[in-house]
Parts: C-alpha cells; sequence; structure tokens
C-alpha cells in the first residue's frame, strides 16, 4: 500500500513541470506526511500487538498458576463435585454446572423477552412512548451489578421466598419432571434466582442490539409483507427475524457472555454452596461467584491454584461460546448468500 | 544499595522528627480490624507513632507475615506450635470476642431460644432439618416453635470466625469431626454461603426460618435474635462480655505454644461455649527491629490503656495475669541483631 502512495506521488512530482526549488519543498513536506503515516501505522499495529500480548499473557498466567492443581488432580478436576479445603480435595464440577445452568435460564428468559421489546419498540410503539422505554432499557445496562446484587438480596429474595417458590413448589407439586425441578424448601435464594437475576442483566444488551437491528430492516420489505396480508407476527417471524438474524445472535453472544462471567450480583444471591442439585430452587455457585467469594482467604498453594484453574476453565467456557457464536453467523452469513 | 543507604542516612540526619514517627504496620484479621482502627487512633494521638492495619483476613495476615512484608500479622485462627517454631515466629492473643448463633424465627426474641452444641452441629450437618424437631424442642419447652424449614446461613469466604465455629463444633460433636472437620474454609453439608459477617448477618435478617453464626459484635449492633447456649456445664448462658470472660478465666493459656488455645467449650458455669482469641504474628528475630520495638510499645499501650475503648465496641480484654505471661514472653523471646529484648517493661 505505503509503497504504491510513494510510487504515484512520484509520479505526480515528476509530471509536475515546477522549478526545482517548488519541488524539492514539495518533496519535504511529502517525506514529512510519510513519517507521520509511518509513525502511525506503528502505532495501530503496536496497540493490536499489545492487545495480543496481554491475551497471550494472560493465558500463560492461568495455565501457570492452575498447573498445581491440575497437574495434583487431573482430568478428574472437571469431574470431581467435592470442594474440601479440609482435605485439599478440590473439583469444578459444581461451579461449572452453576454457571451453565444460571446462564441458560438467564438466556432462556430474555432472548425472548428482549425480542418482543425490541420488535414492539421498533414497529407497534407509539411514537411518544419510545424514546422512554428504549432510554430505560439502556439505564437498566448502565446499573452497576452490586445494586442488582443488594436488590436481589434484599428485596428480590424475600420476594421469592414468600411468594413465588411456594407457589411454584406446591403449583408442581404432582407433575412428574418439574416437581423435580422445583422443589425443596424455598430459601430464596439459589439457582433460580440467580437466573433471574441475570436474565434482568442480560436483557438490555438483547434488546437494544436486536432494536437497532430491527431498525436497519428496509421498510419496503415490511410493507410488502403487510401489503400480502401478512400478520404482525408473520412479518415478525418471516421477514424480520430472518433478515436480522445475524445481528440478533450477535445480541445473544454479547448477553451470554455477560451471564457467564458476571460475578458480583451472582454471589449475592445464589447461596454459594459447591453442591450439584436437581432442584433449581437449590443453592449452587458459579466459577465467577467462587472465586470472588474465596480467593483472599484460600489458605495453601494447592486452594489457591484450585480457583485460578477454576478461572482457566471459565476463560475455556467463553472462549468455546465465542468460537461457536463465530461458527453460526458464518453458516448463516453462507446460507443467506445462497 | 549503598547510595541509598547514605540518602536515607543523610534524610534522617536533617529531619529528626521523621525519626520519631515510625509507622507500624500490619495486615490480617478482619474481626479485630475495628478495635485496633479505634486503638491505632487513639494511640497516634497520644504518641504521634501511626499504626497501618490492612484487614486483609486472616490467611492472607499469615501470608503477609511470612514474606516479610509488614511488621505483624493478625490471625483468628492460631498457628501450630511447629509452624512458628519453622518460620521463626512468636504469638499471643490480643483481644477477645465470641462466635455467635442467630436465627430469624417469627415472634421470637433475642435470647429467648436455647441451643446445644450437639443440636447445633446437627442442624449443620443437615440432620435437624425443621425448626419443630424433637431435638430442639426438648431445650425449648416453653417455645412454640414453627413447622418450618431451617435455612442454614454460614460463611462463603475464609474465616477465623468459621474456625472458632467448626471447632467448638467438632468438640462436641463427633459426626462434625470425622465428616466435616475444622479449618477456615469448609466442604459445608448444607446452607447458603454469604461473604463476611455482614453477609451472614444480612442473609439471616432476610430469610425467614434461618439460622447462622457471626461475631457478637454483629449480631449486638444489628440487634439480631441471638440464641443462648448450654455450656459445658450444663448450664444456659448468653452471649456477651461476661460470659467470654468467665470462659477465658477458665482456659489453660500456658498449654498451647504461643497461647493458642481455642476458648471453644470452657469448663465453668458461666462461660460462653464459643469465645475466641484473635492473636498478633510477630517475627523472633525481625529484619527491622526498630518497626518491631514499637509495635510492642503499641501493644502494650493497647493492653494498659485499651480495655475501655474494646469494652465499647463490645470485643474483651485479655486477663491481666495472661498479659503478664505475653509481656514475659516478649522479653525472653523477641531479640533484635544485638540479641537484646526489644522489649523492657521500663520504656
Amino acid at each position: 500500500m505505503a509503497s504504491g502512495e510513494r510510487d504515484v506521488s512520484e509520479v505526480a512530482l515528476k509530471g509536475a513541470s515546477a522549478p526545482a526549488a517548488v519541488s524539492a519543498s514539495r518533496a519535504a513536506v511529502l517525506r514529512r506526511l510519510r513519517l507521520t503515516d509511518s509513525i502511525f501505522h506503528g502505532l495501530t499495529r503496536g496497540a493490536s500487538l499489545a492487545v495480543l500480548a496481554l491475551l497471550s499473557g494472560v493465558i500463560i498466567a492461568l495455565i501457570y498458576g492452575a498447573a498445581p492443581a491440575l497437574s495434583t488432580f487431573g482430568f478428574g478436576f472437571l469431574f470431581d463435585e467435592s470442594w474440601n479445603p479440609v482435605t485439599e480435595r478440590f473439583g469444578a464440577l459444581a461451579p461449572i454446572f452453576g454457571t451453565l445452568v444460571t446462564s441458560f435460564i438467564a438466556m432462556l428468559i430474555a432472548v425472548p423477552v428482549g425480542l418482543m421489546v425490541a420488535f414492539f419498540l421498533t414497529e407497534l410503539c407509539p411514537k411518544m412512548l419510545r424514546r422512554p422505554i428504549g432510554i430505560a432499557i439502556e439505564l437498566l445496562a448502565g446499573i452497576p451489578s452490586i445494586i442488582y446484587g443488594i436488590w436481589g438480596l434484599f428485596v428480590f429474595a424475600p420476594f421469592m421466598q414468600e411468594h413465588v417458590q411456594p407457589l411454584f413448589i406446591d403449583t408442581f407439586a404432582n407433575v412428574p419432571i418439574l416437581s423435580t425441578l422445583f422443589a425443596g424448601p424455598p430459601y430464596g435464594i439459589g439457582m433460580f434466582t440467580a437466573g433471574l437475576i441475570l436474565a434482568i442483566m442480560v436483557l438490555p444488551f438483547v434488546t437494544s442490539i436486536s432494536r437497532d437491528v430491527f431498525d436497519a430492516v428496509p421498510p419496503v420489505l415490511k410493507e410488502a409483507a403487510y401489503g400480502v396480508g401478512c400478520t404482525t407476527w408473520e412479518v415478525f417471524r418471516y421477514v424480520v427475524l430472518p433478515f436480522t438474524r445475524v445481528g440478533v445472535i450477535g445480541g445473544f453472544m454479547l448477553g451470554l457472555g455477560r451471564a457467564l462471567g458476571e460475578t458480583m450480583a451472582v454471589t449475592f444471591v445464589i447461596g454459594n454452596a459447591h453442591h450439584i442439585s436437581a432442584s433449581l430452587f437449590a443453592p449452587g455457585t458459579t466459577i465467577s461467584a467462587s472465586i470472588a467469594n474465596e480467593f483472599t482467604e484460600a489458605v495453601g498453594d494447592l486452594y489457591t491454584s484450585s480457583l485460578v484453574a477454576l478461572g482457566l476453565i471459565l476463560f475455556f467456557i467463553t472462549f468455546c461460546v465465542l468460537a461457536i457464536a463465530r461458527y453460526l453467523l458464518m453458516r448463516l452469513q453462507q446460507q443467506g448468500g445462497r | 544499595m549503598n547510595l541509598t543507604k547514605i540518602v536515607l542516612a543523610t534524610a534522617f540526619a536533617f529531619s529528626p522528627a521523621a525519626a520519631y514517627a515510625i509507622d507500624i504496620s500490619g495486615a490480617g484479621a478482619t474481626f479485630p480490624y475495628p478495635i485496633y482502627a479505634k486503638w491505632a487512633d487513639a494511640y497516634k494521638k497520644e504518641t504521634g507513632n501511626s499504626l497501618n492495619y490492612q484487614s486483609i483476613g486472616s490467611g492472607g495476615g499469615i501470608k503477609q507475615i511470612k514474606a516479610k512484608t509488614v511488621t505483624f500479622g493478625a490471625t483468628d485462627a492460631p498457628l501450630t506450635g511447629k509452624d512458628l517454631d519453622d518460620s521463626g515466629l512468636v504469638q499471643f492473643p490480643m483481644v477477645m470476642g465470641s462466635v455467635t448463633p442467630i436465627v430469624n424465627l417469627e415472634g421470637i426474641k433475642p435470647g429467648e431460644i436455647v441451643l446445644d452444641g450437639p443440636t447445633l452441629a446437627s442442624i449443620y450437618l443437615g440432620q435437624i432439618k425443621s425448626w419443630d424437631d424433637a431435638a430442639i424442642a426438648k431445650l425449648n419447652p416453653n417455645l412454640k416453635l414453627p413447622k418450618q424449614a431451617i435455612v442454614v446461613v454460614r460463611r462463603s469466604d475464609g474465616s477465623g470466625t468459621t474456625y472458632n465455629f467448626a471447632f467448638y463444633l467438632a468438640e462436641v460433636s463427633p459426626d462434625w469431626k470425622t465428616k466435616v472437620g475444622v479449618s477456615t474454609a469448609l466442604q459445608w453439608p448444607v446452607g447458603i454461603g454469604a461473604k463476611g459477617n455482614e453477609g451472614v448477618a444480612g442473609n439471616v435478617a432476610q430469610t425467614k426460618g434461618s439460622i447462622g453464626y457471626v461475631e457478637y459484635a454483629y449480631a449486638k449492633e444489628n440487634k439480631m435474635t441471638f440464641t443462648k447456649m448450654i455450656n459445658k456445664s450444663g448450664k444456659a448462658v448468653a452471649p456477651g462480655s461476661d460470659t467470654v470472660q468467665a470462659a477465658a478465666a477458665n482456659a489453660d493459656w500456658m498449654s498451647k505454644p504461643g497461647f493458642g488455645v481455642i476458648l471453644a467449650n470452657q469448663p465453668g458455669d458461666q462461660s460462653w461455649p464459643m469465645a475466641a482469641a484473635t492473636w498478633i504474628l510477630m517475627y523472633k528475630k525481625p529484619e527491622k527491629p526498630a518497626e518491631s520495638a514499637e509495635a510492642l510499645k503499641f501493644f502494650a499501650w493497647a493492653y494498659a490503656k485499651g480495655d475501655a475503648m474494646a469494652d465499647s465496641l463490645d470485643y474483651v480484654p485479655m486477663p491481666q495475669n495472661v498479659v503478664n505471661d505475653i509481656k514475659k514472653m516478649w522479653q525472653a523471646e523477641i531479640k533484635g541483631a544485638d540479641g537484646k529484648p526489644l522489649y523492657s517493661p521500663t520504656n
């Protein structure tokens, strides 16, 4: 690129039949421009390489820190439910389970609700309400997670304990699978409550990205659909969604990324118990919550190392989610091209 | 190196004030932080010397003193004699408090409900699941206890409070000793975890039918419903400074290296069964003797003049005879590079 530009400028210089002094000063200006350009080029490249270096530094530090735990427990670390600081036997199964289940609950709720809100805002909402609702959704994204945590513990969890959970337990007491999912004493806090809080936190991501991509659907497509007699649902299902699926999935993944890594709010409401339970009302833990809770007071090298290993696993899970998302997008784009 | 020394020497030579104001640094247990901060404040007003204490947790305190980044470490779980000898540390108790069970039961006021050690252990083992269990009812014949699930609340982080609590449960319940054990962090059979004393207090306050354990000061400040406990002598006692003092008076402090006696389940009619001390860790031959000498002066000052302040924050001062033993130990063990004791009772 750079050499190509230089050639052009040289041609330009040669072509100009200006006096020697003028061409010399012009050459100086061009040299200076070339210099600033190459400095700028170097800076941008340096910044990008710094990101790469940081990332690999983090990975190396995680692997180095996790090595004692991984060499002691081997692959069994991934499948062991016990987390016993007294006997120094650690396993990551309960935190992995908790992370995946809470994120799943969050996405199960946030995705449909977020899509509906986004569609309402772009298609059905009276102009007057559009901005207030849109701003409210964006404000949700701006609330620090500690606030969600405190609200979750002091307002939401007691409400769940007294009203929602007993209702679920009573209602589903005789339904085969649901009676196991919603069993046990209503603690108020637990996996289910954590999932709900996460859903609220993820909602603005799904909504605002979906709204932006829905806005980008050419009006002529929708109008044509309405013109041939489509219902609102059909326009949403067969015109808007297929047209925007790439962007919408991008929004999901951003939300899922946040749900997987969210720490503070989850720590407050999940119950922080290294147990795997069939009931969603039982307390559990997530990877990030375990690290946040235990790192400062982890006594002994193996304990600390096991927590770092948990961090490595979370890193890996997030990486996989991103990779799957990329793959899906690629597939969709190829299909769209056909 | 030499250059720095010269620069430092000149700096000190020209600023005599700097030589007096020595900063004592310490790190460790969160439980005694309020009283250490209060003492440090009063001490600075009186002497001009300041104490910088970071409440990073007992585990962190032990790590920091072993890394020699601080003048003293502080821990709620005492080190063993072997550990102390291996690292060349001495250990002494600074102040006491107590671990107190708290409950959230409708219509039950502080001190109304009575528990004993084995029952408490069974609750935390998940064997007693409901408040109307026969074991609890037997201890509380006059209370009408609800048929409500017990929500067990415990610490999610490592903690000296947990250590003292687990130590007591292991003393009174063989089941606890074999199934769970004693440490600052445990594999809890049941319950929900909350971070810090304030987290446990908050969760118990929010959750109906819950039980938790906190430092007595948290129970008192937050007006929580504390329980009475049946002690080793079979008497029901309430938590407080008098019952902790009774437990401390009955303890044989010299029986463990570094005064490392856990005050759990002490004999005596008035003894609170979960009294707890908190310890200071220092080097026998510190690298910076001047700072250690200053720290010892501060501790001596706190033993002599800090009792009222401790009382106001619901801590319990050490008995005088124990303080005398501690000072003797300082003179015998903590020495400067010249082999002379860093502490002498006269200065």
